[in-house]
């Protein structure tokens, strides 16, 4: 059973302007897709559309469907806000680019983090028994001193740490399907692959859905096992990582595998 | 210092007023003909580094030193010669150009500031006589049919109309090469650049990297420049300088720094640069 189900989904303006077009993918229980293309391709918009998230005068058509452990498969294009609320956290999360904005800069990290806790245990945590799992939902994502950071501000740590509250937070409603927008861009090298290594280990433990995406394709190719290439809102090719770093078909596919490999050549002749 | 060297930090530090040191004892030459990269994570100090070495910040320990000479925002003359010699590029194309201006006038700035627009304008609005701060404010100036404007535009691969166009009227690469046009306008030998490709996609980014690469060898141009991007810094630049918590703890030529790093962090910051799976579909 497909977690995620996108059919010919098309996100139109209020020009009547397609910014994607027929983009068909599906994304089972414990499998990763990673959804690759440049700066205008419709990545992140299509990560919007999942969530029912699309900013105001774009439309969706075609039909994306969330099946949330053992629930019957909900329709997000065309539900209700309150339909949506449902599925959101459940079905699907979401961890965004820049930790910095994604998180309520005037509240402490715990009181953020105990939100989706409390919508998925239910009200009547809180208390110590809400303290301890907050700590709990924070030493998952290998945060030290869980304490000091719940009850520090956003701008009290790191990104890499705060992108880590991001994922617990993502984490907290264990959500069938995870969707990752970016969420390494903003780091720096180092804490990418000490990022990148976690979320593997997260989502393969919980047996999660993976949609991540990235401009990237050496970051793609790190964490999911698949690719769809978007280019101007159209999927242009599809397949394994080693299909299409190995053998691109499509000449853009080509173009952006022979440029990555093209700027990762220099440092290749050094580092061996 | 160094005898050849266009640019020297010695032992230069900064701190902000009342807060501990972001740079401590930097020593580096930028010497002509050899490309420096500048690398570390977010905080290590690559950034006020580049602005040390570009006047826009004094350090408030140690020197930089212009072609030996000490540089000092009163030394007209100096600051005037230094303005010319070295010329900066920065990350974001979209913010780093005014977006009222025609790409024509924003790439002859330079020009105008410096005061070069004389020999070029013959009816010469007193431009070669007057200072070069009126200059900045007032000079319709090196008008846009500057030759050298064109041949700026046309170095980056530009097209000739470019210079009536408005920025926003170019993608992310092309105001990038807009703003390397205009870097690159009055020849000097050394550009600071300043994450130049990170805003870029991919294939756009390989294209830059190309032009840079060209500039380099066509124009003798020294580039010095701030990346998180190991792979760009391995492409362009003859040394490496590895910066850490304010301090530079390796440096050398860039073969040898990336080759066999000698400090735990270089070793770190390599192993984490992301790979894509070997070509032959061998990966492992």
């Amino acid at each position: 059973m497909n977690v995620l189900d996108v059919q010919g989904l098309t996100i139109r303006t209020e020009e009547g302007r397609d910014l994607v077009s027929d983009v068909s993918f599906s994304i089972g229980a414990g499998s990763r897709l990673g959804l690759v293309g440049e700066s205008g391709s419709g990545k992140s918009l299509t990560a919007l559309a999942v969530m029912g998230l699309l900013p105001p005068g774009m439309t969706a058509s075609g039909s994306i469907a969330l099946t949330a452990h053992g629930a019957p498969p909900a329709e997000i294009v065309g539900a209700t806000e309150r339909a949506l609320n449902g599925l959101r956290g459940r079905a699907a999360t979401v961890v965004f680019q820049e930790p910095l904005t994604a998180l309520d800069p005037l509240m402490r990290l715990g009181a953020q983090l105990a939100e989706p806790l409390r919508a998925r245990h239910g009200r009547g945590l809180r208390g110590a028994a809400l303290r301890r799992a907050v700590e709990e939902a924070l030493d998952r994502v290998r945060l030290p001193e869980p304490g000091r950071i719940a009850r520090a501000h956003p701008h009290e740590i790191s990104g890499g740490q705060r992108q880590r509250v991001a994922l617990a937070m993502a984490l907290a409603c264990e959500p069938a399907l995870l969707i990752a927008d970016e969420p390494t861009t903003a780091l720096d090298v180092t804490v990418q692959s000490e990022v990148l290594a976690l979320l593997d280990t997260l989502v393969a433990d919980r047996d999660m859905a993976l949609l991540f995406i990235s401009h990237d394709l050496a970051v793609v190719s790190a964490v999911t096992d698949h690719v769809l290439v978007l280019k101007d809102g159209t999927a242009v090719e599809s397949g394994s990582v080693a299909d299409i770093v190995g053998r691109p078909v499509h000449p853009y596919t080509r173009d952006l595998v022979g440029s990555a490999r093209h700027l990762e050549s220099a440092l290749e002749r050094i580092v061996r | 210092m160094n005898a050849t060297a266009v640019l020297t930090a010695e032992d230069a530090g900064f701190a902000y007023r009342g807060a501990p040191a972001v740079l401590h004892g930097v020593s580096l030459d930028i010497t002509a003909g050899r490309s420096v990269g500048l690398v570390g994570e977010s905080g290590a100090g690559k950034t006020t580094l580049l602005r040390l070495l570009l006047g826009l910040t004094r350090p408030t320990s140690g020197r930089i030193l212009f072609e030996g000479a000490e540089l000092r925002p009163r030394d007209r003359e100096l600051t005037r010669r230094f303005r010319r010699s070295v010329q900066s590029v920065f990350q974001d194309p979209y913010s780093s150009l005014d977006p009222r201006q025609r790409v024509g006038r924003i790439v002859s700035e330079p020009l105008c500031s410096l005061g070069l627009t004389a020999e070029a304008g013959a009816e010469g609005d007193g431009s070669g006589a007057r200072g070069g701060r009126a200059l900045g404010i007032r000079a319709r100036g090196a008008r846009r049919d500057d030759p050298r404007v064109g041949a700026a535009l046309e170095a980056v691969g530009l097209p000739a109309d470019a210079a009536l166009r408005y920025p926003h009227e170019f993608s992310g690469g092309q105001r990038q090469r807009v703003a390397i046009a205009r870097a690159t306008v009055c020849d000097p030998r050394v550009l600071l650049a300043d994450e130049p490709v990170s805003a870029l996609d991919v294939t756009t980014r390989v294209r830059i990297v190309d032009l840079l690469l060209e500039l380099k060898e066509s124009r003798g141009l020294t580039i010095a420049m701030v990346s998180h991007d190991l792979s760009v810094v391995a492409a362009l630049c003859e040394w490496t300088a590895v910066l850490e918590y304010g301090r530079v703890v390796e440096q050398g030529d860039t073969a040898s720094v990336l080759g066999s790093p000698s400090h735990p962090y270089t070793r770190r910051l390599i192993a984490s640069v992301p790979r894509l799976p070997a070509a032959d579909g061998t990966a492992g």
